[in-house]
């Protein structure tokens, strides 16, 4: 029997392989995808997304079972309007994992480490953004696809209606993604704080709804319909609500819409106004934060 | 081939010249980059990796030109920086792997290099802790480690024994020489300490207001100097005044006299001298210079006219510089 030695076999290069662009900007999304939900971090960075993922899940699930018992369509939400009745949580969900994605590397100069290596800023904010709305989008599409799904297997009628709904209010969730992503992730990456910026975030939510909602209430007071309708376009929820009642017919679920198509394609410009602008101030925020 | 060139490298802020017509080229090696604090060193880090674009001059790293090749240079350079730059919550495995598979490792790679780096720096089984817990000294480890996961050609490490205790110095002072010598890899370290470079590097860079102060092998600083120490047991002196009586530029200096060598006459004198008053030779040496001399050559000489800084030629020190090098 030979006894065992710890050799030093001293210091190996490494000449394997090196993958490119593509490799780096996925593993760079699956990273911060995992961070979004605290994954590789410890428990406690995992209590507040797993907690309020299954509180998004629970009225569905609820719903799923009274539809089930009392075989009542109403009974089920509709898909498009889950997450605009949702909003609280999603919002709060955003606030608290946005400074996760946006701040926290800034705040702890890891930025620098990047932009070292061959990592392209565009690349970096696409893979920073793209995982923030892919997490946001799980958030919100698992309970609209578990209402779906119980509905089927509870037999529910036109399930070839259904099946278009569903896909529309897929298509919603991931508008609603996009759109939060980008206002949160902006805002959390000028609060370099974590408890700023999920305050920040935060406030900005409730402002422009608080905002809108006093607007829309004045309006209809006045019966001034066209006024509540297009007031919708400042709070991101009823925002993307506007898109998803005049584009892909769903029913309204905010407040005010405005009426006809035309305020579908606002909506949807202000959208995209809102996703390329907060990637164009993502892009300057983290180039500096680069140099510093 | 240089692993690093500039030619004319110049860079202004708004308010600051951080870089001024800086021209240098090194060899292969371990490079150390010596100046006060805000003399341009970081800028010139920066600078070299593509990410900062210089107001004006040219450079090339590893051969290849920094406007136009900075992606390439990034793919083969590591980079250390002076400031914290560590996440708390995350491991040290996680981070350095994470790391890793930044520069394009793929996965099974980016694990066994990480698992391998972190063992060359000195971290073992409290790698798998999170970072928030380390002393300083553990996280410079993780900072180094994570400058070399990918196997660069050249690191560049800035201010790395910044925060450490003597003890934590020497560790990294070794690891930064071993990097070099052992593990094949050049290294340009910054430092404000002459003392600690002399000890790792091939070559010295100095630098002073983004101005090229010097750029010589580490042996070309430490040459022979001109003038003798001389220790005797009693009666110093008496010897200085023998000596001085005898035309010999002589001062004392502490317990013991430093005398200007003028030719071979000098040490007959030095040891006549000594024979004739009955004095106890004790030691009787040339004084190498320090790089330090660099630094205090310029504004100590007050016999001497202020020489330029860049105009300091070893050998050409003052007396009255030598005069306030502590003995070593």
């Amino acid at each position: 029997m030979s006894t065992s030695t710890i050799h030093d076999i001293g210091y190996r290069h490494y000449d394997g392989r090196r993958n490119g662009r593509a490799y780096v900007l996925r593993s760079l999304y699956v990273h911060n995808l995992r961070a979004a939900f605290g994954l590789g971090r410890p428990a406690r960075a995992k209590v507040m997304p797993f907690l309020l993922a299954a509180i998004m899940l629970l009225p569905a699930a609820g719903s799923v079972a009274a539809f089930a018992f009392t075989k009542e369509p109403d009974a089920l939400f509709r898909y498009a309007s889950y997450a605009v009745i949702m909003q609280v949580i999603v919002a709060i969900f955003l606030a608290t994992q946005a400074p996760v994605l946006a701040s926290r590397e800034i705040r702890f100069h890891v930025i620098p480490l990047y932009f070292s290596r061959p990592v392209g800023h565009l690349d970096f904010v696409l893979a920073k953004g793209a995982a923030m709305a892919s997490a946001l989008f799980a958030l919100m599409a698992v309970p609209v696809t578990v209402l779906y799904v119980g509905g089927l297997v509870a037999k529910m009628p036109d399930s070839g209606e259904q099946v278009l709904k569903w896909l529309g209010a897929l298509v919603g969730c991931v508008l609603f993604a996009l759109v939060l992503a980008a206002i949160g992730m902006v805002v959390a990456a000028f609060t370099p704080r974590r408890g700023f910026g999920v305050a920040a975030v935060i406030a900005v939510y409730m402002v422009s709804a608080a905002f809108v909602g006093a607007v829309q209430g004045i309006a209809e007071a006045q019966t001034n319909f066209t006024l509540q309708g297009w007031a919708g376009l400042f709070t991101p929820f009823n925002l993307v609500d506007i898109v998803q009642v005049r584009l892909l017919g769903a029913q309204s679920s905010s407040a005010g819409v405005p009426s006809g198509i035309e305020g579908g394609i606002v909506a949807l410009a202000l959208c995209a106004v809102i996703v390329l602008g907060s990637i164009a101030v993502l892009y300057r925020r983290f180039r500096k934060a680069g140099l510093s | 081939m240089p692993i690093i060139a500039t030619q004319g490298l110049t860079m202004r802020f708004a308010r600051v010249t951080a870089l001024d017509d800086l021209s240098v080229a090194v060899e292969p090696g371990v490079v150390g980059l010596v100046g006060a604090n805000g003399a341009g060193k970081s800028t010139l880090i920066k600078i070299l990796l593509g990410l900062l674009p210089p107001t004006s001059g040219t450079a090339t790293v590893l051969g290849l030109d920094i406007a136009r090749e900075g992606l390439r240079i990034r793919e083969s350079v590591g980079f250390m920086p002076e400031y914290e730059c560590l996440p708390p919550d995350v491991s040290a495995t996680e981070f350095v792997v994470h790391m890793a598979r930044m520069c394009g490792l793929p996965p099974t790679a980016a694990r066994e290099r990480a698992a391998d780096t972190l063992r060359h720096v000195g971290l073992y089984e409290e790698r798998y802790r999170p970072i928030g817990g380390y002393s300083t000294g553990m996280r410079q480890r993780v900072k180094l480690a994570q400058a070399l996961v990918h196997d660069p050609k050249l690191v560049f490490l800035d201010e790395p024994t910044n925060g450490l205790d003597p003890a934590g110095r020497d560790e990294m002072l070794d690891l930064i020489r071993r990097i070099g010598a052992e593990f094949g890899i050049s290294v340009l370290v910054t430092s404000h300490l002459l003392g600690e470079l002399e000890r790792v590097c091939d070559h010295v860079v100095i630098i002073d207001g983004g101005k090229l102060l010097r750029s010589q092998a580490v042996e070309a600083y430490t040459t022979e100097s001109g003038v003798l120490t001389v220790e005797v047991d009693d009666g110093r002196d008496t010897l200085g005044q023998h000596l001085h009586d005898q035309g010999v530029t002589v001062h004392p200096e502490g317990r013991f006299l430093v005398v200007d060598i003028a030719g071979e006459q000098t040490y007959d004198l030095i040891r006549d001298g000594v024979a004739d008053l009955g004095l106890r030779l004790i030691r009787m040496e040339q004084r190498r210079h320090h790089i330090e001399e660099v630094f205090q050559a310029g504004p100590a000489g007050p016999a001497g006219p202020p020489a330029p800084a860049g105009a300091v030629q070893p050998g050409a020190v003052q007396p009255g510089a030598v005069q306030q090098g502590a003995p070593r």
